[in-house]
């Protein structure tokens, strides 16, 4: 039925009409160009703010302290606390089934403007924070050198830290050792025992990590003289758990453990990483749900425009076809034709527009690479191979939609209208 | 070849107009018959009804014996396509294809493959001295040209018999006369029945059996002696 010969006198009357050709194709062409590169946009989007942040524990919330809101048992309203070891003891214990890591968590003394960390000669201002070991599980950076904190450092209260690779760059030279160094953080001296850099530019709960000190919490609670006090308590649940019920019977047992006001709105506080991470999810969704509403659209409007093209075609050649007719073409012959014309047509557009769109995107993709921005929520942009086949089968199904009302045209042509048209 | 017997054709365009009002016609096999007519006479409509461009209302069509009655579209596509040739006063050469592409088409529709069917398109051209212009568009021909290259489209895939709606309707008065030495010679040497409409008394007399219509009847027939 479709034979070799049948092709090529597809393509004879592509080719040779080449005008009316063009225009037809051109419709197509740019609404998959559109849909490529605005799917490829997409992806870049997300990519963009997903890019590193996959590594973050989702699943996971921070608690913190806040003077009381509510009187309570006696107390007036107003009453400063602090989580304190043996609550960080009673939660790991309490919760023991749920909870996958959990992390105390203390801020250091930041000098402000005085230049509280010191090697040497060469000084400069950095936060300080004190973890635990699971922390850099939570919430991961990359360990350039040596180690993150360990459990020996928190439960020896050793004077060890983690350093941010800027702070290297501030107090060390380019060819210095940095492991088993000493520097001086806010008075006293502690061996650095690793160099960590971000895994993710777009999430950064205390600050950004390569410029931050990071020691074992427990030794920062005596370096500050705090005592038993904890700052803030980060957790991560296991997967089935579901993070907002565990977040707040936590803030109850908090609660009830420090003679708070159960209703009490304030005193304890929480975030919950999984909210920020859904309503990125959220974010991402919508873009895509966009963009696709709006590439399918601008291919529809193409595909629209390449059925309208071709059913004034199929007038204009009404003497081409009346004479096929007359000549013995059958209906079907006729049919065949048109379908087979508008089908290679918006084929050939299509491929077109896919190849050129992914062009556009390594262009793009090369000159982000080439320019990096830590503004620009978009790296990456391309479109998977999922995405074009997708394409691909719209645009098969869409030539066949295009040619569909003018081969109907057609069929009603007969040979009799080519001898009327004189 | 041809036998009409009372055939009736009414078109239906606003007010009904009869145009054929029973017309009966015998054309003999390898005959070489003109109709001729006032404009509205009937003769176009008869002779699209004759090439199954157009269905009758009425009567019976006969054509090689066989009778020509409710064919669906694919049918009378089929009998056209083995049968009959047609020549236009118009031409209808499609203009995007060679001259060349243009005769080899009814083998095209009859499944004859491109190379063969564009060497027996040659070697028509070739009978009808145009082999010079095979690989020309028709824009680029003449209207005498044009009509050589629409007889040799009418003549390649073997037809039993030739319609020519005023073949010589565009051209000056030398050209048609070479297009009636072509068709009288098609005629002649390859025995294919030919029905001529035309209103030009001198192409008439070139055929042997002049058909005379007046208001959709044949008032009468004249038997021309060729010498």
């Amino acid at each position: 039925m479709f034979d070799l010969d049948t092709w090529q006198e597809i393509w004879l009357t592509i080719t040779r009409n080449k005008s009316r050709s063009l225009l037809t194709a051109f419709g197509v062409f740019w609404g998959v160009f559109m849909l490529v590169v605005m799917a490829g946009f997409g992806v870049g989007i997300r990519h963009g703010i997903m890019d590193g942040v996959e590594h973050f524990e989702a699943n996971s919330a921070f608690f913190f302290t806040d003077a009381t809101s509510e009187p309570y048992k006696g107390f007036q309203r107003g009453r400063t606390w602090n989580m304190t070891m043996s609550d960080y003891e009673a939660i790991k214990h309490q919760y023991a089934d749920r909870i996958k890591y959990m992390s105390g968590i203390m801020f250091g003394e930041r000098g402000g403007s005085t230049n509280n960390v010191v090697r040497l000669d060469k000084f400069g201002s950095f936060s300080v924070m004190g973890f635990s070991p699971d922390y850099n599980r939570i919430n991961p950076s990359r360990i350039l050198q040596g180690r993150f904190i360990n459990d020996i450092d928190v439960r020896e209260y050793r004077k060890v830290c983690v350093i941010g690779k800027r702070v290297v760059n501030d107090l060390y030279g380019p060819n210095e050792e940095v492991i088993g160094s000493l520097i001086r953080v806010n008075g006293i001296y502690y061996t650095v025992v690793g160099v960590c850099e971000a895994v993710s530019k777009n999430i950064n709960v205390f600050g950004d990590p390569e410029e931050l000190v990071n020691l074992p919490f427990t030794t920062l609670q005596r370096a500050q003289n705090e005592g038993d006090k904890v700052h803030s308590i980060a957790l991560a649940a296991k997967q089935s758990v579901n993070i907002a019920d565990l977040e707040e019977e936590v803030k109850m047992f908090l609660k009830k453990r420090n003679s708070i006001a159960p209703t009490d709105p304030k005193a304890v506080g929480s975030f919950n990483a999984k909210k920020i991470f859904d309503l990125f999810q959220a974010l991402i969704i919508g873009i895509n749900a966009l963009i696709w509403i709006v590439g399918l659209g601008t291919l529809l409007a193409g595909v629209v425009g390449v059925s309208n093209i071709m059913l004034v075609t199929v007038r204009e050649r009404t003497q081409e076809i009346g004479v096929r007719r007359a000549l013995g073409a059958s209906p079907f012959t006729i049919l065949k034709q048109i379908m087979s014309e508008s089908l290679v047509l918006t084929f050939l557009a299509g491929i077109f527009g896919i190849v050129l769109g992914v062009g556009v995107l390594a262009v793009v993709s090369q000159i982000m690479a080439a320019n990096p921005s830590e503004n620009m929520p978009l790296s990456n942009p391309q479109i998977s191979f999922g995405i074009a086949i997708a394409a691909l089968l719209v645009i098969v199904v869409a030539g066949l939609f295009a040619g569909w009302l003018p081969s109907k045209r057609a069929l009603q042509i007969k040979a009799i209208d080519a001898l009327r048209d004189e | 070849m041809i036998h009409l017997e009372n055939i009736h054709k009414t078109y239906y365009a606003g007010s009904p107009l009869h145009v054929l009002k029973g017309v009966d016609l015998d054309v003999a096999d390898g005959d070489f018959v003109s109709i001729m007519g006032a404009s509205g006479s009937g003769k176009s409509t008869l002779l699209n009804i004759v090439g199954i461009l157009d269905n009758y209302d009425e009567g019976n069509y006969y054509l090689d014996g066989r009778l020509i009655k409710d064919l669906t579209e694919t049918q009378s596509a089929k009998v056209r396509n083995e049968m009959i040739g047609f020549v236009f006063q118009s031409f209808n050469l499609i203009n995007f294809k060679t001259a060349l592409e243009n005769v080899a088409l009814p083998l095209y529709y009859r499944g004859v493959s491109r190379k063969k069917r564009n060497a027996i398109a040659l070697d028509y051209l070739d009978r009808l001295g145009l082999k010079d212009w095979a690989d020309h568009l028709p824009s680029e021909m003449s209207g005498g040209q044009k009509q050589r290259v629409a007889i040799a489209r009418s003549i390649i895939a073997k037809p039993r018999l030739i319609l020519a709606d005023e073949p010589t309707g565009a051209l000056d008065s030398t050209t048609s006369q070479e297009v009636m030495d072509i068709l009288r010679q098609v005629n002649r040497e390859e025995g294919i029945t030919m029905l001529i409409v035309t209103h030009a008394r001198e192409v008439a007399e070139q055929t042997n059996k002049i058909v005379n219509f007046k208001d959709g009847l044949i008032s009468s027939i004249e038997d021309i002696k060729q010498l």
